[in-house]
Parts: C-alpha cells; sequence; structure tokens
C-alpha cells in the first residue's frame, strides 16, 4: 500500500461551538444527549435561559437527566437528592448540614442562536459567541423552512466529506437531485483559516427531477433548461451551508440574476458524540413562497429522502472502515474542498496539543 | 484502537488522576518564606485557572501527598509553578519543597480542577489570605482576558507573606485591593461583605480563620451559598498544632499525635482501622466520635456546621486536632465506626 495522509478518524477540536439541540427541544424537562464524547443534561431555567451542565452527579455519577428540576434554575439528582443550580453547583446535600465545596459538575457555556443550542466544551474563557457559525437563513425572515436530525453512526468528517464534495448525487441521489453533468462540471474552491467555499456551476442543463418540481412551485408550468448552482460553505469546525438553485437558462444567474428562478439553502450542521457517531442537524430553507407550510413540509420530506440515501452510506462506509484497519483513504481531484476542510479542522486539533503538531502542513 | 487519544489536554472536566515523574526547572525565593517552583512534567498537561496538583513526598519510611495550587503554567503545559510557604508549623513538606533544586525529580500529580472558576458572573470579588493567592492569580488573569468585572483583594500579616504583590499590582492596577496587617490596613471581612450584591461571586482561598469569617459573613447576609466558593486543603487551623493524645478504649488504642501528623494518620500507624475519602476535611467520611475530652477541639474541617464544630461531639480526624488552652497537652477520647 502507497503512503496516505488522509487522516480516517478525525478527532473533533473542543475550543468550539456545537449544536446540542433544536431550540425546541430544550424545555423544563431535562434532555440527555451527548456531545463530544461527553454527556450532557439540557434544561431550560424557569426564565427560559438554556443549561447544559454535565450528565453526572459528582457524588456517583447518576444522571441528572433523570432528575427533576427544582425552583428557578435548579436541578435535582434522582439517585440521592443533591440539587445543583444552573451553574453547576450543589446548592443542597440532604443528609448533612453543609455543602461540600468541591461539589460542583461542570456547566458549558450555552448560546442559542438560529433555532439551535449551541454549547462549548472547551476552555470556557475562549467561548466567544461571535465564532458560532453563520446559519442566518434558519431564522431570517426572509427565509422559510425546516429540517430534521439525524443520528449517523459515522466519524462527523464522514459527513463533512460527503457535503463537501456533491458529486456522490450522482450516484447515491440518482432518482432526486443527481445528474451526470455534476461530474463533469468545473469547480473552484477557496478558503481562508476559518472557511472554505466550493462553488459549482452547470450550464444550460436539464433540471433533476426534485429541482424541476421546486421551479413550479414557483414558476407553476415551466419547462426547459436551467442554470444550476451548488455553493458550499463550510465554516469550522463542522457547518456547511449550501446555497443551491436552479433558474431559467440563460437568464443570467451567474451573473448574480437569479430573478428567474429559484434558491434554497441547505443548512448543516453536525455535532460528533463519539469518534464513530454524530448527531447531524439540517434544514432547508428557501426564499420563495415563503407563506406556504405545504411546500416547507414537502420540501422537508423531500431533503430527508435524500439524506436517507446519505446516512446509509455514511454507515456503510463507516464499518468498512472499521472492517479494514490496516487500508488507507487516497485522494481524487474532487475531494480537494473536504481536503481543506480536514487540514483546517487538523490545524485547530494541533492547537489546542490534541493533534502532533509536526504532522499538520503550517498555513 | 484509536489513532490518538481524544481526551489529552482537555482538563477541564478531568477528574481522574495520573501520578507521573516531574523535573524542577527553577526554586527561586519570592520573599524569605516563599518559594515559586516551576516544575516540568512528564506528561504536559493544560492547568486551568484554580488547578491544583499533588505531590508526593517521603518522610523517612512513609510517604504522604501535599496539595499546592497551580499558580500559573505555559499555554502548552509543558511547565507549571506552584509557590510553597514554610512556616514555622507547617507539617515538614513545605521543608522538603524548598530544598529542591533544578533538575530533581519529584512525583506529581496532572492539574486537578476541584477549584473551577466560572465564567459569565456579572461580578466577582477574588479574595486571597497570603498564600492562597496562588489558587485566585489564574482566576484573575482570566477575569482579566475576558473583560469580567471582578476585584482582587490580596491580604497577609506583613509584606513577606505578599509574595506576588508586585506582578499582580502591574497586572491588575486599580482592581486591586491590598491590606497589610501590620502597616494597620487589615481587611474588616464585614465591610467587605457587606458592600457584596446577590449576583456577585466571591472566590476564596485563604487561613481557615478567614474562610470562617467570610463564611459567617456570607450566610449572616443570606447571600446565595453557591456563590461563595472557596477551596481548602485542610492544613490550616485557628491555633498552631500541638501535639496531643488520642484514645481508642474500644480497640485499647493511646498514641500521641505529633505535630507534622494528622490524628488519622496517628490512628492508621497506631493499627485501627480508618475509614476516609477525602483527606482534606471535606466529605466528613473519617468522623470519630468524641467521648471525653480533656482541652479543646481545632476544628479544620468544612463538614460541620458551627452548630455541630460548638458541640465538641464529633471530630473529622484528617485534618481536625485537640489542643489544650494551657498548653499542657490535649487527651481526647474517641469512638471510631
Ligand atoms: S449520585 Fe447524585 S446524589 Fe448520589
Ligand atoms: S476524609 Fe474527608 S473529611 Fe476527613
Ligand atoms: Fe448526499
Amino acid at each position: 500500500m502507497g503512503e496516505s495522509s488522509i487522516n480516517k478518524l478525525l478527532g473533533h477540536p473542543l475550543d468550539v461551538w456545537y449544536v446540542a439541540a433544536w431550540d425546541h427541544e430544550v424545555n423544563r424537562t431535562p434532555l440527555a444527549r451527548t456531545v463530544a464524547d461527553r454527556p450532557l443534561a439540557l434544561y431550560r431555567t424557569e426564565d427560559g435561559t438554556a443549561v447544559a451542565l454535565a450528565d453526572a452527579c459528582w457524588h456517583r455519577l447518576a444522571p441528572l437527566s433523570m432528575g427533576t428540576l427544582v425552583g428557578r434554575d435548579g436541578i435535582r439528582c434522582p439517585y440521592h437528592g443533591m440539587l445543583y443550580n444552573s451553574a453547576g453547583r450543589c446548592i443542597s446535600m440532604p443528609a448533612q448540614e453543609t455543602i461540600n465545596p468541591s461539589a460542583t459538575v461542570a456547566s458549558f457555556p450555552v448560546v442559542e442562536r438560529y433555532r439551535y443550542v449551541w454549547v462549548w466544551l472547551g476552555d470556557p474563557a475562549k467561548a466567544d459567541p461571535s465564532l458560532v457559525p453563520d446559519m442566518h437563513q434558519m431564522d431570517d425572515p426572509a427565509w422559510a423552512g425546516d429540517g430534521l436530525t439525524i443520528e449517523v453512526d459515522c466519524n462527523y468528517q464522514l459527513v463533512l466529506d460527503n457535503l463537501m464534495d456533491l458529486t456522490h448525487e450522482e450516484f447515491v441521489h440518482s432518482s432526486s437531485i443527481g445528474q451526470d453533468e455534476l461530474s463533469g462540471s468545473e469547480f473552484v474552491v477557496s478558503h481562508d483559516e476559518r472557511t472554505v467555499t466550493v462553488d459549482r456551476w452547470m450550464l444550460g442543463i436539464d433540471p433533476p427531477p426534485f429541482w424541476l418540481s421546486i421551479m413550479r412551485h414557483k414558476f407553476p408550468h415551466f419547462e426547459g433548461k436551467v442554470d444550476r448552482w451548488q455553493i458550499i460553505h463550510f465554516e469550522s469546525p463542522s457547518t456547511i451551508c449550501i446555497d443551491v438553485g436552479v433558474a431559467m437558462a440563460g437568464t443570467g444567474a451567474p451573473e448574480g440574476d437569479r430573478s428567474q428562478g429559484v434558491n434554497g439553502y441547505v443548512m448543516n450542521t453536525i455535532s460528533p458524540v463519539t469518534d464513530r457517531s454524530c448527531v447531524y442537524f439540517w434544514a432547508f430553507m428557501r426564499n420563495f413562497r415563503l407563506e406556504s407550510q405545504v411546500i416547507t413540509t414537502q420540501l422537508r420530506d423531500g431533503v430527508a429522502g435524500v439524506f436517507s440515501e446519505d446516512e446509509r452510506m455514511l454507515v456503510a462506509q463507516q464499518a468498512a472502515i472499521d472492517a479494514n484497519p490496516d487500508y488507507e483513504f487516497y485522494g481524487l481531484n474532487i475531494d480537494v474542498g473536504g481536503m481543506w476542510v480536514r487540514r483546517l479542522i487538523e490545524r485547530q486539533l494541533a492547537a489546542e496539543g490534541r493533534l502532533p503538531r509536526a504532522t499538520v502542513p503550517v498555513g | 484502537m484509536r489513532p490518538f487519544r481524544w481526551a489529552d489536554g482537555t482538563v477541564a472536566t478531568s477528574h481522574s488522576i495520573v501520578w507521573q515523574q516531574a523535573t524542577v526547572v527553577d526554586s527561586i525565593a519570592l520573599t524569605p518564606v516563599i518559594r515559586r517552583i516551576v516544575l516540568r512534567p512528564e506528561k504536559p498537561s493544560v492547568a486551568a485557572a484554580g488547578s491544583h496538583i499533588d505531590v508526593r513526598l517521603r518522610f523517612g519510611d512513609r510517604t504522604d501527598t501535599r496539595s499546592y495550587s497551580v499558580v500559573d503554567s505555559a499555554t502548552d503545559g509543558t511547565t507549571l509553578a506552584i509557590s510553597v510557604l514554610a512556616t514555622p508549623t507547617s507539617r515538614g513538606g513545605a521543608a522538603i519543597m524548598h530544598a529542591l533544586e533544578p533538575g530533581d525529580s519529584i512525583e506529581i500529580t496532572q492539574p486537578i480542577l476541584d477549584f473551577p472558576l466560572r465564567i459569565g458572573a456579572p461580578r466577582y470579588v477574588l479574595l486571597a489570605g497570603g498564600i492562597g493567592i496562588t489558587a485566585i492569580a489564574g482566576m484573575a488573569a482570566v477575569l482579566k482576558s475576558v473583560g469580567a468585572d471582578y476585584t482582587l483583594v490580596y491580604l497577609g500579616r506583613s509584606r513577606r507573606e505578599l509574595a506576588y504583590l508586585e506582578e499582580l499590582t502591574a497586572a491588575h492596577g486599580s482592581r486591586l485591593e491590598v491590606h497589610v496587617g501590620d502597616e494597620g490596613t487589615s481587611l474588616v471581612v464585614t465591610e467587605l461583605v457587606a458592600a457584596i450584591d446577590e449576583s456577585a461571586e466571591l472566590y476564596l482561598c485563604g487561613p481557615i480563620r478567614l474562610m470562617d469569617a467570610v463564611r459567617r459573613a456570607w450566610i449572616e447576609r443570606e447571600l446565595p451559598i453557591a456563590n461563595l466558593r472557596f477551596e481548602t486543603f485542610g492544613n490550616s487551623g485557628w491555633f498552631a498544632p500541638e501535639k496531643f493524645t488520642v484514645r481508642v478504649p474500644r480497640l485499647g488504642i493511646e498514641t500521641v499525635v505529633g505535630t507534622s501528623q494528622s490524628m488519622l494518620e496517628a490512628l492508621e500507624e497506631a493499627g485501627a482501622d480508618m475509614m476516609f475519602d477525602c483527606r482534606k476535611g471535606e466529605c466528613g467520611l473519617c468522623e470519630v466520635r468524641v467521648l471525653e475530652l480533656d482541652g479543646d477541639i481545632d476544628h479544620r474541617d468544612v463538614f460541620y456546621s458551627e452548630r455541630q464544630k460548638n458541640a465538641r461531639g464529633k471530630i473529622c480526624c484528617c485534618v481536625s486536632r485537640a489542643m489544650s488552652p494551657s498548653g499542657s497537652g490535649a487527651t481526647v477520647t474517641i469512638e471510631i465506626s
């Protein structure tokens, strides 16, 4: 076997924001969810603030997520009744008159933005909310749509690879969005320290079935050729927002006039769970026919069908990786976007001291 | 097999103890009684503000551990600094630590975080008594870096105890408030606590008299108890340690507790099968019942309430001691579980 520099099981940075849950999932009943190997108990205080505590009581590590919410911001351990506040400090030890000063559980920084609850599992002094990746289409009044969550049994990086190279659509999604022009078309990749962009246009092509039906939501009797675009925006460490759409061929979409077309944003953010599993939060947002709940639901379900095809592939890929520990990954030219994503993540891991610096080219 | 360990370097939430060798890189006298010792651990690991290391020391044929807060550490965790105060009453560990020279090797744990700083409180008071600054200095640095609203209160009986005064003045300017006993500027704890509001968090490390005074004032003002944060290694008392006698009639044990050992250690040496966990006066597992007391108790734990301490019926024997107000040597007769 030849040498390969491609990591098959990439670690996850910790000094970053990851989505722990949709905003509506976090409420006055504790929710258990693991992010980046850390089990969390998520809940809201009475005044609505989202809280993420380590889901293991200080005393004997019973999961606090099985406990009950008490008072303004407290949660009571379900086992021996220790009561913690939202800062993770014990405020009552039922069997004694004082409180052990060491009795705390970690309380992780939380930001609520773009319909998601984001958590920071690394150094809390670095938890700058301005580092939350841009997903503004999620709650911008100019956009409408909805999404779902997929728990995928694979390393989160495999999902990022999948989204950074859409030539797989031709093979994985042949009945909906795939078409052979995808692999044939040129693409342009650019990057900076936090972002990678892959820009691909296919001009004067037949719209695939999914896009034809979306075109007809806006232009009911549309027939003919389209210009199709896929502009993939990655933001470190694991958010990918894909500007997608089609417009009637030759009406100026590549130059910036998309008025004769339909535009969507596929919003994706992936949170590692363990090294072999992740939670994939996605939504499909659109900027036309905002009033139509039917379109919202149809698009969400349509994309859910497409993504279940990805999930099947990703789980099978992870299983094959595990079944062939002595085989490596190799590169293809189509991987360049995904390879830049890996490079940025490896740099961050090196900066956090969790990957030997020498193995990562400096930027 | 994982190609590398995921958790490396993320000390923030780890409580597992990893013993390792460390090399002494530097040892300098900051004041006549305080030395700063820089260590290079075998396994680098970043020390979050408020962490401490345990050090394993040899005393003749037995070993014992001492805890020291990490004053500061390299950003990549390759070196860390502690500071050690030697007092006439210290239990012998300080003498060993002060004698360390560059190149020497000692056994330490990785940084352990039992005293975490929470980011995000609207206001902070950091209160350091003497060598307690070692736990607090790193917190002040973090609060400064995140632009928090904080006051750093640093006090000692004399300037000899304020080893980090110069650099803290440079770093924190008007946010630093200094009280020096022999200069007549002692801290009035009730005034400090009276000025604190509901939302402020107070982080405290210092001698037990200071801690008890702050705790009492805090409870009297009915401030949220969880906002008072402190760390104690159970090594300071209201009184200087004295030799005293401990008796366990049921086991036929009578032994003398020397000034450099704890009652728990003395009982273990005398063959009693003792229960314990923290060995620093927090958990209450080492509790013994007092049957008879000739002298008084110097309660050094934070497990009992003031009411329980005044009752003199139970002792956390890992830290607390008997003492005789007359100086003639106390005797405590106990029952153990
Ligand atoms: S495990 Fe939570 S109180 Fe005992
Ligand atoms: S062993 Fe924990 S208080 Fe003594
Ligand atoms: Fe796909």
